[in-house]
């Protein structure tokens, strides 16, 4: 792990930008927030390949399905809040019924919009973009990955949803093995417990179980980047290994990560699965970090509940 | 609170609104100057003159009704309220801070006096329309206005909601469109314009009003023509500039979402002295 941090949307921005010289069939829509989730920079580079729709996210939704039955290569980008639930009927009874390959950015994902608050915090998409049929959905641990995720999800024979975060995060997988559609990643090898982790708390699961070996406790940590199809094997072989998982997300508890994981868990083997995330509510305005400590997402909580799920299963 | 319907009164609130406009976003370090400043006028007219509402009973039944359906410019709705004594004004500096009272778009969890809680665009005149259509079935006099976004009614509901309220002929509500000609990403005109703006709402059924939205005057004139208009809704198009009144905001698409520096905040008050 290095020191340095990227924002997500940074890398979104010049990934497209490069790959619109080697993808001639890529196209990109945005709705009026471009400048925020960086697609502009493509826009000024490729005009003809790029639209900017306006304030009309159901409409921009349905032109890239249009344009992805025809052989082109659509990339939908805006906040995903509004790509999730004003796009919803659009993405389910359009491009994920049709099985078109429409690549859909899902922006300032999470708490990352943190200034904004409730109105904008996409903190459910999981749980909408994971119940449609099929759909891949993706969460990136950090920008290397999202890109590596990106030009994947550009040849997939299919619809994907990339979760995007506004901020500077960690660098973790500069000189990691690329991304693997549908694998989970392994960071640490243990037989105490699993900590299975996805999205922008990848960083402080490293840490948290980091400081969990220093005090003896082994943590099987695997990033769950793809949470659909999530890689079933690995998680049932870590969970029969540890008896007890850790999920750890930001996104709500309801159907997300947490919900995919023990999903794919609890009907293979025995473990006690204890999900971390924003529990069932709303969010607020603030600081990202002090957003994501208030609602239980930082390395300290959960090594606390690493500590608790231990404790409540001591045999 | 200060009622009044002297335009000179109301001009002196309209500058103390910009000046707390400014200083809020600038200790906030972030937020949305530019449609904020261009939806003063409107603003302090209807809460100092045209609505019928209450401070000390935010909740009676009969008061009319305002949302602010393009919500990102909560600064002029925090400023406009705050001085008229729903919320404290010592607290606007806690801007979008945790657990200020003040979010970065208008939270009822946090100000039980407003009407709802907006944020996403394109909701407010539907929800305003079963606003006034409750009136309507309460037989209340309540009137209810809704202010939208330029950029904001690119979004189908909208019109929707327009062509709803023309076929109920629901006269007690009023849409003020601020029409800055600017969006997030830029102007209108470059990303989907919307012209032929006064013919597009006459067609849909409504009563129009092309106004300055800068003018007191205009803006007083202009409600009084929409509250005796009986049997078509009504909608004002008040032209504005966005960013109006600090000089190097107006019409720059930069100050959609951007706070001022310090020293751009210095400069903004001492034209708003
Ligand atoms: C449904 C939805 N899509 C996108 C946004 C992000 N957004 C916030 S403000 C804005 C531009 C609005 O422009 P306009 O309505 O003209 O506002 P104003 O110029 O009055 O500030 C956008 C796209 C949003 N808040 N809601
Ligand atoms: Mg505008």
């Amino acid at each position: 792990m290095t020191a340095a941090t990227a924002a997500m949307r940074d890398a979104f921005g010049t990934a497209l930008l490069e790959l619109g010289a080697t993808c001639p069939d890529l196209v990109v829509l945005d709705a009026d927030v471009a400048t925020s989730t960086r697609t502009s920079a493509f826009g000024k580079k490729y005009p003809e390949r790029f639209f900017n729709v306006g304030v009309a996210e159901a409409n921009m939704t349905d032109i890239a399905a249009g344009f992805a039955t025809c052989g082109l290569r659509p990339v939908v980008s805006t906040f995903g809040l509004f790509l999730s639930l004003k796009c919803a009927d659009q993405i389910r009874n359009i491009i994920a019924y049709n099985n078109l390959p429409v690549v859909l950015a899902g922006n300032y994902a999470g708490f990352s919009d943190s200034y904004d608050g409730a109105s904008h915090q996409a903190i459910l998409d999981i749980s909408i973009l994971r119940a449609m049929p099929n759909m891949a959905v993706i969460v990136p641990g950090d920008a290397v990955e999202l890109r590596q995720a990106l030009e994947f999800a550009l040849k997939r024979n299919g619809p994907t949803y990339l979760r995007i975060c506004r901020n500077p995060t960690p660098v973790l997988f500069d000189d990691a093995p690329p991304f693997e559609f549908g694998r989970v990643r392994k960071l640490r090898d243990g037989s105490d417990l699993t900590i299975a982790v996805s999205g922008v708390p990848t960083f402080m699961a490293i840490e948290a179980a980091r400081r969990l070996a220093a005090r003896g406790v082994s943590v099987d940590l695997l990033e769950v980047s793809t949470l659909k199809p999530v890689d079933a094997q690995a998680l049932v072989e870590s969970a029969s290994k540890t008896g007890r998982v850790l999920t750890v997300e930001e996104h709500t508890i309801v159907g997300g990560a947490g919900g995919a994981i023990a999903e794919a868990i609890s009907s293979r083997c025995r473990a006690v699965i204890d999900r971390l995330g924003i529990e069932d509510c709303f969010g607020e305005s603030g600081d990202y970090v002090l957003l994501l400590e208030k609602y239980g997402i930082s390395s300290l909580n959960i090594e606390r509940r690493a500590d608790a799920l231990l404790e409540r299963t001591r045999p | 609170m200060l009622k009044t319907s002297d335009p000179a009164e109301l001009q002196l609130i309209a500058k103390q609104t910009r000046r707390l406009i400014i200083e809020m976003i600038t200790a906030a370090k972030s937020g949305h100057p530019g449609g904020s400043l261009s939806a003063v006028e409107i603003l302090v007219t209807l809460y100092n003159d045209v609505l019928r509402h209450d401070p000390a009973n935010p909740r009676w039944p009969d008061r009319d009704r305002f949302i602010l359906s393009k919500g990102h410019a909560c600064p002029v709705l925090y400023a406009v309220m705050a001085q008229c004594g729903y919320t404290p004004v010592e607290e606007l500096k806690n801007l979008r801070k945790l657990g200020s009272i003040y979010q970065g778009h208008p939270d009822v969890r946090f100000i039980p006096a407003l009407e709802a809680s907006t944020g996403s665009l394109g909701q407010g005149l539907s929800l305003g329309i079963g606003m006034a259509l409750a009136a309507r079935l309460n037989q209340s006099p309540s009137r209810t206005y809704v202010v939208l976004g330029d950029g904001e009614i690119q979004e189908g509901q909208i019109w929707e909601a327009a062509m709803f309220g023309a076929y109920h002929h629901v006269d007690n509500v009023v849409a003020i469109v601020d029409y800055n000609k600017i969006q997030l990403d830029g102007f209108v005109k470059d990303i989907l314009d919307l012209e032929p703006l006064v013919d597009k709402w006459k067609s849909f059924g409504w009563h129009v009003i092309d106004v300055d939205g800068h003018s007191i005057p205009a803006l007083q004139k202009a409600f009084a023509e929409a509250s005796a208009t009986k049997g078509k809704p009504t909608a004002i198009i008040a032209q504005t500039i966005k960013g109006k009144g600090v000089s190097f905001m107006e019409n720059n698409p930069k100050y959609h979402g951007v706070a001022p520096t310090a020293d751009e905040c210095t400069k903004a008050l001492q034209e708003l002295a």
